[in-house]
């Protein structure tokens, strides 16, 4: 069971896909400036890579190597139609938002990455939790990054008034930096220099014993 | 006319640059900046795949996916865009298949040199990326070829920029947890604040 285990919780503390592997940072930076967004981007990654995660495993004994890169991009462009469909249907405004995003899914580096590098090798079980496991991590990071930037850039959470903002006769000055571009550059930035740090620390000791 | 052009050409190239202020193509972005050379090699594959990818999309685009469209051939009430996703990625791949046999077989140094990150220019945002903004925004066929281009070569401006701040940054004391991808993510965000003064252009 320690396997399974490892391959689920992986990706979401040791391995993130964001902070380590570095990859998926373009929707991680686009989508962040509303934590509602961030939250359904991270679902949707979540199902997408999981989903094609499983399918690819499923046929990994079948594809040649020589075609598997398409291979693997229509199976995973066909269930980000589904999830894109889906938004339109039950969260409009949501996908009014993501606009050009959701498709851009389809050129996460994320999911060709973990396609390439897990599902191509491994069973179908193991493939869905990594799936899962990557999504999580991904989505995490993103929900940290949109709670930041909608908090300072806006004083909202969710469309929650948090700090009342000046206007409202309260004190908080929105800053709108954080809602522009730069900011998702500075936020991922600093996240990844904890997280680095920590792990350079956790080593240190490591040896040390 | 040729004014709308142009104005669209430095639209795409310094108010909505790809790289810095729609965050598209970032993993190649920051993965493949590290070398000047690299850098600029990248930069013009990915021009070249923009300008050509844009258009044949928008071709697409117009005659197969817009909506509505289909009832010229006798086709009512059906509307396939939800497929577009699927046929936008497929003409990318192989467009991009081309010019790696096209380089292997005429530049072959160019192709040493990309290595592997010419069959990622597939999975690059920015080309998937100018491809759907193009059609949500309903570019004309001419449009879509300044676009194209322009889009192509903002983001090819930006990655040769980050290359060159990288190449000096060999030289200085980073924090340690800073090392390697937060340093250029710093310098990519404040590249980003520096093309942020543009977008005070009227046009």
């Amino acid at each position: 069971m320690g396997i399974k285990r490892d391959t689920l919780l992986g990706p979401i503390f040791i391995n993130n896909p964001i902070t380590i592997q570095v990859l998926g940072i373009c929707s991680s930076l686009a989508v962040t400036t509303q934590l509602k967004t961030a939250l359904v981007m991270g679902l949707s990654v979540t199902f997408v890579v999981a989903m094609s995660n499983l399918l690819i495993s499923f046929m990994r004994n079948q594809i040649p190597s020589s075609v598997r890169i398409i291979i693997e991009m229509t199976v995973i462009a066909s269930f980000v139609i589904i999830i894109d469909q889906f938004l339109k249907a039950y969260l409009f405004e949501v996908s009014k938002q993501l606009s050009v995003f959701v498709g851009l899914i389809i050129t996460n580096c994320i999911l060709m990455g973990r396609a390439e590098a897990f599902a191509l090798k491994n069973p179908p079980l193991l493939s869905f939790l990594d799936g899962v496991g990557n999504g999580i991590g991904y989505s995490m990071i993103l929900v940290i990054v949109g709670f930041i930037r909608e908090l300072f850039g806006t004083g909202k959470v969710m469309g929650y008034q948090i700090f009342k903002t000046l206007n409202d006769g309260g004190w908080y000055i929105p800053n709108g930096m954080f809602l522009l571009a730069p900011s998702g550059f500075f936020i991922i930035a600093v996240i990844i220099w904890f997280v680095r740090e920590r792990e350079i620390s956790l080593k240190n000791k490591g040896g040390k014993k | 006319m040729i004014e709308a052009y142009l104005s669209l050409l430095v639209k795409s190239i310094f108010l909505e640059n790809m790289a810095l202020s729609f965050f598209l193509g970032m993993c190649t972005f920051l993965a493949v900046s590290k070398n000047l050379d690299t850098a600029k090699g990248l930069g013009v594959a990915v021009v070249v795949v923009q300008t050509i990818t844009v258009p044949v999309n928008n071709i697409l685009y117009q005659y197969i996916f817009k909506e509505g469209v289909l009832a010229n051939y006798g086709f009512d009430n059906i509307n396939i865009g939800f497929i577009s996703l699927v046929v936008y990625i497929g003409v990318i791949a192989g467009i991009v298949q081309i010019l790696e046999m096209v380089l292997d077989r005429f530049f072959p140094k160019l192709y040493n040199a990309l290595g592997i990150f010419l069959p990622l220019i597939t999975v690059n945002c920015a080309i998937l990326g100018g491809t759907l903004f193009m059609a949500q925004r309903g570019y004309s066929f001419g449009e879509s070829v300044v676009y194209g281009f322009g889009s192509g070569f903002g983001w090819a401006l930006a990655i040769v920029g980050l290359a060159g701040i990288r190449e000096k940054m060999r030289y200085s004391d980073v924090p340690r947890g800073l090392e390697g991808l937060g340093i250029v993510f710093i310098a990519a965000g404040i590249m980003a604040v520096a093309f942020m003064i543009f977008s005070g252009i009227q046009l």
